[in-house]
């Protein structure tokens, strides 16, 4: 079920800034890749042209190839609607709905996109909860407003919402950032569990997450401000972590940069 | 760090400080200087002969302001000074805003109630001797009821839709064109309105005076005003939750109807609450559009009615004290409908709020 990706030339655009050049890279299925790099160097925008989210941005544009195993995202009469349902996205700051149970949040992608049984949904939201570890927190709560719980809980309520939708691939933007190192721990336990199931790609400023739960590593990097992010090199994480073949990845890894 | 080495060197330079705690003035201070001023101010007054009570009123504020400041100064300081200085100021403010409301709301009461009951509410003024007393305001509330309903739903769901348009979708010229027309359109006065609608509808489309040409004047004047409103209350929904809609695979026209709309719905019918409020004591419109009528006309799409504000002038215009008792009793009946509208905007606005109960 888990897709491979395979990006060729990509370059996205905010208005005529151009965000990040020309980036090439596979991600293997079942399998966490991480993103690690300096602020600004363009790692949220590649994760966000990985599911069409970069358009929503006003001026934003994508050139280039994002190749879902065979079919190109970018490709005309492709539906970004349809794009997005089969590659989910967490964020960095926990947005369960606010006007919404911690139930209807789970239930939000299903419900929000056509008519559900009642029990076909609770069977999904349980599975869906059950997957994010969320389950015996929440069971007997699930009517109480999702705003209600607390930070770490409200991060899992919102992979178990992305994952309510059996997404191919799942892309987390620094899921860990707004949380404490509980949280995290709970968190990056979820993705080494999720990656059984899904192709996972995750944005990190924690070298030491990046080193724990991924596969593989991504150094992205940018040559001055105002100049577009770019991906250094792409490795196994323990050969990234150990010995890269670039020297600017050891300098930002060992801590050495700028 | 570097903060804390700063710290250090400042302290140990200077000489020996005072300690933290500081003479006080008791708690009682300020409400036992208000009660000396009102009394000093009191007592000028009629030392002075002065005639109008504003003075005294004046005068005891000035002392007020006066009297805590150096009071303060004497004792706690000029920085507690200053503080207390501000805290008097607002204090004075907000009585002088206070009291015109209050003044005018006992006012109403006071004169309203004297006639004001279950005939009042329930007779019109068909076939009522003008100078007597009797006769009732029914058929202006069946008038403003109709009136202002029709106007509600003919400018809300526009306004709103105006509203999504601009937030959720308008870019560029058409959004920025329709953003300053709506600003015009605010500070369209009444009369204007109801002058267009006087030219549109009865002049050239030659229809005959109507609620509904009335409420059309009027839905002019509560457009802009829901527009507003209710943009603000959308810009106010976090772009996150539209992203994480959206990221599900959510189409953007359901984000805004399941996600966006729901969220910001307490603020937006707030804002047509206070759009309607604001309508409802409109006259001009009503004077032009619907004519006034005395008897009861339950159609607001043939012939003339009434309305509760044009009911209260009209009743002042007759001039005498049967006529005045029924015009007071009519602006309770406005208030009061006003203030109801007020209070179920409130309590909608609360139970819709979005809930984080933990």
């Amino acid at each position: 079920m888990a897709k491979r990706i395979d990006v060729s030339g990509l370059t996205a655009y905010y208005g005529t800034h151009k965000a990040i050049e020309d980036i090439s890279m596979t991600v293997e299925p079942r399998s966490v890749t991480a993103f690690i790099g300096p602020s600004g160097c363009g790692k949220s925008t590649f994760l966000r042209t990985l599911n069409r989210m970069h358009e929503v941005t006003p001026g934003g544009r994508v050139e280039g190839k994002v190749m879902l195993d065979d079919e190109n995202l970018y490709a005309t009469g492709v539906d970004p609607v349809s794009v997005r349902r089969t590659v989910g996205m967490v964020f960095q700051r926990p947005n369960p709905f606010p006007t919404m149970s911690i139930f209807e949040n789970v239930a939000a992608g299903l419900k929000l996109n056509g008519s559900y049984k009642k029990s076909e949904l609770e069977g999904i939201v349980e599975k869906s909860l059950k997957g994010a570890n969320l389950w015996n927190e929440v069971k007997d709560r699930l009517n109480k407003p999702g705003a209600g719980l607390s930070g770490g809980q409200q991060q899992r309520l919102c992979i178990a919402r992305a994952i309510a939708v059996e997404p191919q691939v799942l892309l987390m933007d620094e899921p860990c950032s707004a949380l404490d190192p509980i949280s995290t721990l709970a968190i990056e336990d979820l993705i080494g569990e999720l990656k059984e199931r899904f192709t996972i790609v995750i944005v990190t400023h924690n070298m030491q997450q990046a080193a724990r739960v991924s596969d593989r590593t991504a150094f992205f990097n940018l040559a001055g401000v105002g100049q577009p992010g770019k991906l250094i090199e792409i490795d196994e994480t323990e050969r990234i972590f150990s010995n890269p073949s670039v020297q600017a990845t050891e300098d930002y890894i060992s801590g050495r940069f700028g | 760090m570097s903060n804390a080495v700063i710290d250090k060197s400042a302290v140990a330079g200077d000489a020996p400080r005072p300690g933290l705690k500081q003479p006080r003035l008791p708690k009682w201070t300020p409400i036992g200087l208000a009660l000396i001023s009102v009394g000093l101010g009191c007592g000028i007054g009629v030392a002075g002969d002065l005639s109008s009570k504003t003075q005294w009123g004046l005068i005891a504020a000035l002392l007020f302001v006066l009297i805590s400041f150096t009071l303060t100064t004497k004792v706690e300081g000029s920085r507690q000074a200053k503080d207390k200085l501000a805290t008097s100021l607002i204090w004075v403010c907000f009585l002088l805003a206070v009291i015109p409301l209050v003044s005018l709301i006992w006012e109403t009461v006071d004169r309203g109630r004297t006639v004001l009951d279950g005939y009042f509410l329930g007779h019109s003024m068909e076939g009522v001797q003008t100078i007597l007393p009797g006769g009732g305001v029914y058929h202006a509330i069946i008038g403003t009821l109709e009136q202002v309903g029709i106007a509600t739903a003919i400018a809300a769901p526009i306004g709103l839709l105006t509203a999504v348009y601009l937030v959720e979708y308008g870019r560029g010229k058409l959004a920025k064109a329709v953003t300053f027309f709506v600003d015009v359109m605010t500070g369209v006065p009444s009369i204007v309105a109801g002058l267009f609608i006087l030219t549109f509808w009865i002049i050239i489309l030659d229809f005959d005076y109507s609620g509904f040409a009335g409420a059309m004047a009027l839905a002019i004047l509560m457009m802009p005003i829901v527009v507003r409103s209710t943009e603000e209350m959308l810009k106010l929904v976090p772009n996150e939750l539209r992203e994480a809609s959206l990221a599900l695979g959510v189409p953007k026209w359901r984000t805004i109807l399941k996600v966006v709309l729901p969220t910001a719905i307490g603020g937006i019918i707030t804002g047509v609450m206070l759009a309607v409020a604001r309508i409802a004591g409109e006259s001009a419109p009503i004077m032009l559009l619907v004519f006034g009528a005395t008897g009861i006309n339950n159609n607001p799409f043939d012939g003339a009615q009434s309305s509760l504000p044009y009911y209260v002038y009209e009743q002042w215009q007759l001039g005498n004290d049967a006529s005045y008792n029924r015009a007071w009793a009519a602006a309770l009946v406005l208030i009061a409908f006003v203030m109801i509208l007020n209070l179920l905007a409130r309590g909608i606005a609360r139970w819709k709020a979005p809930k984080s109960g933990r």
